[in-house]
């Protein structure tokens, strides 16, 4: 049974129809952690934070205190908030954008005012339109209640938030292309290092990049203290995290969960959570961590949800989206499609994720309807490991940005562990689970 | 303990040190370093975008070695590099293997088969199969993007040149990237074609033959083309060219990477302005710039008919003889076509033989040319650098197109101060940190109150606020400044603009000045003498006096001098008043020195056929002073003679020698007579070329680089490091019997008086469009069908004040008659003045400056009225 006990730090309102609204916020605490920060100095609200050890929720994990302290060292002209999620089956900012916008414009003050930035974006996927409406009426409301604009809570610090939604390329979800797209400029990848947004970012000045998720934390860990974050969770996972169940489960969603505490089991068959397969059918495989992750098989569902924990089974929780797939599902058929969206989404820039994505979804689109050849399975291997050389974890790459070598991690998987329905299927001249 | 600056790094490559300049790409000091890295977004005169990523070498870092793109990484002392290993060779090709795996096998019909740098490193690099068995990626094709260029985007590799060139070195946004994925391409504006003139720089760079250009498509097969390397002498820029033909027949220039000149670019007339010399075979018409004279022409019974060398030499050498009796009789204009050898021998029959000081290389359209020898002179090299740069010139990328692209990069990259006097439309003005807009007649006034630090003039159109911040970049003596001058406008007398010069030029002893002027070899010419008290290697004779052009001219209908003597060029077309002109060639004996057809030959009795570019070997001048060698690519056609041989066949005729009998010698007695440049720089391989009096800005040639300019035939094989010949110490000028000119030889001008424009009228300029109706143009059926019909532009004040819309025909009346021509708003356009281009006709085939032009005054004067 999964381990509920800790409190619900981003999905507390989820309940409340009104969740969305100031008035449901204020009654709820909020806006609270931004007075006490106001109170504090830049460095301390930053101190708790780095206390919290709160990892990025975007899919990097890397530590949100270290990214901001590395940059305190020079002035951080720019605040850049990623919410152009766009991967298929993760769909926890999009919640968060929608049931608790005022959470996140809180979290960007309280970054901002860390990081002692007068100006942040906050980039939101233009597919969200519900969500866009809700963040820029937060917006909106926050300069109505003193929250943002000039001297926020007659304080001397000033912020502006300009909500930008994105033009529909999943590429401006990687935080330079995003960059570029604030910038107005086609959504290309700059090549990192130079272009480490920490260093040379929106503008060409140092810009420090945050996920959704992430911020909508620092509410809860300013007003509670990082160490009440930090006791969340074991080892490096602190705290909660919001988990995008999707697949063959009988109860798909968002679920937040204490770190490590839980496991894959716990989240896929807990009756409060996922609640099991679909038919209660067997489980085939499963995604940990959003579709540019290396798949497991039922052998590690009692793997702790944790990030070193995941990352030690060569794989990772990404962008916190779990796909089940069940023994009725076909994993040649979820392999090319995971591929096909990558190559509809690569943004042509550089070469090898260009032709490579489009090269293996056809070879894929074959195996999976029939036109497969057995020589395909070493084909497409050697295509992904001139994307991704080695095709290890964490994979290298011959690309600018990791979209290219997340390429290979679903068909490396698909014909690791299922070379037989690969094999089926060309035996067979066509899909099995047709 | 002094400080040691480091002026090398060392890093491994491949286990052996080498060092090379801080700072460098990767991807060049490898190459130095004799390991050559494939490429193909990547490019010499470019920002790198690392985007094709065959370039991967392994660099070790704090993560162990990691594949980085070599083009995008600059060296470190230190860094450890491996170019030879297992895992980048399976980088490379399988990069190579993806370029490939949508690239369409059209090779055998493909321009480019043969030169294609995605051939070449498929051959040296690439699997000898295609493992790749799926339908390749499909895209109509081809399909045009610009009227000179035709874009096939199977064939696109998506490396970004073309884009990166029109976006960084043009600043032009017509071709950019739309779709993603592998469905991504180039794509031209949807709202604008891609009609800049430099739009066959992108074919030139393209590494596939995705893009390729019109007037070259399915014309020759890389493999049959023969080249040398010359000079362009379509504008006075001078680019460095390789010239290639099939046989007998030009196929295609392409530009050469000179570093102080055109760093492999050119403009689309130099580029595809080729059919001007070859491509009309069928053209009759001695009229039209479309026809080459190959034979000797006499006019018989009213007609020009053709005869022998003899007959027609003995008739010119009659008319030369006859005129010459009178003192002052003959003359001669024109010149600026020719090469610095011809101009030579030309000077010598007119000033020796005939004892004439009546010459001219200008069509009274340029700058006095005392004027231009006296001001100490900046390289474009220098220009391109200065902190400041003053412009006192028409548009430059219609005037001097790659002069353009060189001070565009610096203003761009370096952040240089652009200061800008005009009153037309100029594409640098929106890099101009300040735009001193003046209407035609008042650029001494500006050039004086910026001198004089006085307020604006009165009704001047710029802020005191203006011309006080163009002083502060200016600074106090003009250190590091270089004024960019040239005529701006055919219907403005040049003492206006003079008078601004000599101003600058008085108040400012540290500015240097690059002259703007911007026919062929102009500067050649007026170097060896072609103009009143001017001596060849850059000599003055302030005792001497002599008639320029327009003096000639009226000198001629006035009876004073008998015969003209044209050489090359054609007079008519190119003086602003025709119709006087007309009026004085018509009482003239006229003998026309020429390749091509023209108005001229209306009124010439002989008419000699003489080669040109192309077609003829010697040196010549660029504007900035750089002499460098043109190389005869074909052979001219008929009998057309170079002038060296046709200047002294009527010097022997007159009974006197010139003592030239070849272009060889005509260069070598340039050189031993004044010191002046010319046979060592026919034979000189080492440099690019040789600025005249300037040691200092001696530049070596680079290596070819077929991978950075495809379709260069390279002796010099990809891979191997850069040429390195030694550095030779180059001719310093050193002057002859005559001094050269001083700024203290000019007589300050009497005050200029122009006259106020009433309420009613505006001021009329005339400035020059790169597609006019000149000889390179009207000559090539390729660009020919570019060449724009006149509009009369202006301020949308002043539209508005007339009640006039953009595109209404109006009746413009001007000193000689009134024409009908369309209104275009063009916000460039300072207030009260209204613009022409100069060579351009009107719907019914009207010029309007022959009506416009007013020979009477300083500045022409136009009034609208609406039908």
């Amino acid at each position: 049974m999964a381990t509920l006990d800790a409190p619900r730090i981003v999905s507390s309102r989820a309940e409340f129809e009104d969740s969305y609204t100031l008035a449901r916020y204020l009654e709820t605490g909020g806006y609270e952690g931004l007075r006490k920060t106001l109170t504090m100095f830049p460095e301390a609200v930053a101190a708790e934070v780095d206390a919290a050890s709160l990892l990025g929720r975007g899919g990097a994990g890397f530590p949100a205190g270290r990214k901001w302290s590395m940059l305190r060292k020079s002035p951080v002209s720019y605040l850049v908030v990623n919410g152009d999620e766009s991967e298929p089956a993760t769909f926890k900012d999009h919640f968060l954008v929608e049931r608790d916008p005022h959470q996140l414009v809180e979290g960007v003050i309280i970054a901002a005012y860390a990081l002692q930035v007068a100006q942040a974006f906050i980039y939101i996927r233009g597919e969200f339109a519900l969500g866009l409406e809700r963040v820029q009426q937060a917006v909106n409301d926050a300069y109505a209640h003193g929250a943002l604009g000039s001297k926020i809570f007659d304080s001397d610090f000033s912020l502006d938030i300009v909500v930008h939604p994105g033009a529909g390329a999943y590429i401006c979800g990687e935080e330079t292309a995003l960059i570029e797209g604030l910038e107005g400029k086609r959504g290309f990848p700059r090549i990192k290092p130079p272009f480490f947004p920490a260093v040379t970012g929106l503008y060409g000045e140092p810009t420090v990049v945050n996920n959704v998720e992430t911020m909508s934390n620092l509410p809860w860990i300013i007003t509670n203290g990082g160490a009440a974050f930090a006791a969340l969770g074991v080892g490096k996972s602190t705290g909660t995290r919001l988990f995008a169940l999707a697949g063959r489960v009988k109860n798909p969603g968002v679920y937040e969960v204490e770190m490590v505490k839980n496991t894959f089991r716990d989240i896929i068959y807990d009756p409060r959570l996922g609640g099991g397969i679909t038919d209660d059918r067997a489980l085939k495989a499963f995604i940990p961590g959003g579709v540019s992750a290396p798949w497991f098989g039922p052998d590690m569902l009692d793997l702790a949800l944790g990030q070193d924990e995941v990352g030690a089974q060569g794989s990772m929780l990404g962008s916190g989206s779990i796909v089940v797939l069940d023994e009725t599902s076909c994993p040649v058929r979820a392999a090319w499609r995971i591929t096909k969206f990558f190559s509809r989404e690569s943004c042509g820039q550089c070469t090898p994720c260009r032709e490579g994505s489009g090269w293996i979804e056809r070879a894929m689109y074959r195996l999976e309807h029939g036109g497969g050849r057995e020589e395909d399975l070493a084909l497409v291997l050697d295509l992904c490991d001139n994307i991704a050389p080695g095709l290890g974890w964490p994979p290298q790459q011959t690309t600018i940005c990791v979209l290219g070598s997340s390429i290979p991690s679903s068909v490396h998987s698909a014909i690791q562990m299922f070379r037989d329905d690969f094999i089926a299927h060309v035996e067979l001249g066509r899909c099995p689970h047709d | 303990m002094t400080d040691v600056i480091k002026t090398t790094v060392t890093l491994n490559v491949n286990g052996r040190p080498i060092e090379v300049k801080p700072g460098e790409l990767l991807i060049e000091a490898c190459e130095q370093a004799g390991d050559y890295i494939p490429r193909f977004c990547y490019h010499p005169r470019m920002e790198p975008v690392g985007m094709c990523r065959m370039c991967l070498v392994e660099v070790d870092g704090p993560r162990g070695a990691t594949l980085q793109p070599a083009c995008y990484i600059h060296v470190t002392d230190g860094m450890n590099v491996t170019t030879n290993s297992e895992k980048v060779k399976k980088a490379q090709d399988g990069v190579l293997e993806f370029l490939l795996a949508n690239h369409p096998l059209d090779c055998p019909v493909c321009d480019k088969g043969g030169e294609c740098p995605l051939q070449d490193q498929t051959l040296t690099h690439g699997s000898g199969e295609t493992r790749f068995i799926e339908e390749k990626r499909h895209f109509v094709k081809p399909i045009e993007i610009g009227k000179l260029v035709l874009l096939d985007r199977e064939r696109c590799i998506q490396c970004a040149r073309c884009t990166r060139f029109s976006d960084e070195v043009a600043g032009d946004t017509e071709i950019a990237f739309s779709g993603r994925g592998d469905l991504i391409e180039v794509a031209p504006s949807p709202t604008k074609p891609f009609d800049s003139v430099f739009s066959g720089n992108t074919v030139q760079i393209c590494p596939v033959g995705a893009l390729t250009a019109k007037p070259y498509r399915f014309s020759a097969r890389p493999w049959d083309l023969e080249q040398v390397e010359s000079t362009c002498t379509t504008c006075a820029v001078g680019c460095r060219v390789a010239v290639q033909s099939s046989g007998n027949r030009l196929t295609r220039i392409l530009g050469v990477d000179s570093d102080p000149v055109n760093h492999g670019w050119l403009c689309d007339k130099g580029r595809f302005s080729l059919d001007s010399i070859d491509g009309n075979e069928e053209s009759r018409d001695l009229l039209s710039a479309a026809t080459r004279i190959s034979q000797p022409l006499l006019r018989e019974n009213g007609v020009l008919k053709e005869v022998t060398w003899d007959e027609a030499l003995e008739a010119a050498a009659s008319i030369l003889r006859n005129a010459a009796q009178s003192s002052d009789g003959v003359g001669a204009v024109g010149g600026a076509s020719l090469t610095n050898e011809g101009a030579f021998a030309w000077e010598r029959l007119v000033r020796g033989v005939l004892g004439s000081e009546h010459l001219d290389a200008q069509f009274g359209d340029g700058l006095d040319p005392v004027v231009l020898q006296a001001l100490p002179k900046a390289t474009i090299d220098e220009a391109a650098a200065a902190k400041t740069i003053v412009t006192l010139t028409g548009d430059l990328r219609e005037e001097l197109p790659v002069l353009f692209l060189r001070l565009r990069e610096n203003i761009v990259r370096q952040n240089s101060a652009l200061i800008e006097f005009g009153f037309g439309p100029s594409a640098l003005r929106s890099l101009a940190r300040v735009s001193l807009a003046i209407r035609p007649g008042e650029a001494h006034l500006a050039a004086r109150a910026l001198c004089d630090g006085s307020d604006a003039p009165k009704g001047a159109i710029f802020t005191n606020e203006e011309l006080e911040e163009a002083r502060q970049h200016i600074g106090d003596s003009g250190e590091g400044v270089v004024f960019v001058v040239g005529r701006a406008n055919l219907a403005e007398d040049s003492s206006v603009l003079e008078e601004a010069i000599r101003r600058f030029a008085e108040r400012y002893p540290n500015a240097t000045f690059l002259v703007a002027l911007r026919r062929a070899n102009v500067m050649g010419a007026l170097d060896m003498g072609l103009a009143p008290r001017l001596r060849p290697g850059r000599g003055v004779d302030v005792a001497a006096s002599g008639r320029d052009t327009l003096d000639q001219l009226a000198a001629l209908r006035d009876g004073e001098q008998k015969a003209l003597l044209v050489l090359g060029g054609c007079l008519i077309g190119n003086v602003a008043d025709a119709p006087a002109a007309r009026a004085a060639l018509e009482k003239a004996d006229v003998i026309a020195v020429t390749g091509h057809g023209g108005a001229t030959l209306a009124y010439a009795s002989v008419v000699l056929p003489a080669a040109v570019q192309h077609e003829r070997r010697g040196t010549v001048t660029n504007i900035e002073g750089r002499v460098s060698a043109v190389t005869p690519k074909i052979v001219a056609p008929g009998s057309a003679w170079p002038d060296v041989a046709i200047a002294a066949e009527l010097a022997e005729l007159l009974g006197q020698s010139i003592g030239l009998t070849s272009v060889e010698q005509a260069a070598k007695a340039i050189e031993e007579t004044t010191g002046y440049p010319a046979l060592s720089v026919m034979n000189d391989e080492l440099h690019d070329g040789v600025v005249v009096g300037r040691a200092d800005a001696s530049s070596l040639r680079h290596a070819l680089d077929p991978m950075a300019f495809p379709g260069i035939r390279s002796t010099e094989a990809v891979g191997i490091a850069s040429y390195t010949g030694s550095t030779t110490t180059v001719l310093a000028h050193s002057s002859g019997v005559t001094k050269g000119a001083s700024l203290s030889d000019l007589t300050s001008s009497p005050e200029i008086e122009v006259g106020i424009a009433d309420a009613y009228s505006l001021t009329l300029y005339a400035s020059r469009r790169l597609y006019d109706r000149g000889i390179a143009m009207q000559g090539s059926p390729a660009l020919q069908p570019l060449i724009p019909s006149s509009a009369l532009a202006l301020h949308h004040v002043d539209l508005d004040r007339l009640g006039v819309e953009s595109g209404t025909v109006v009746k413009v009346t001007g000193a000689r008659g009134s024409i009908l021509l369309p209104v275009v708003l063009d916000e460039h356009v300072a207030r009260g003045s209204a613009g022409i281009f100069v060579g351009t006709l009107n719907s019914s085939g009207e010029n309007p400056l022959d009506v416009l032009f007013d020979p009477e005054h300083l500045i022409s004067q136009v009034r609208l009225e609406t039908r």
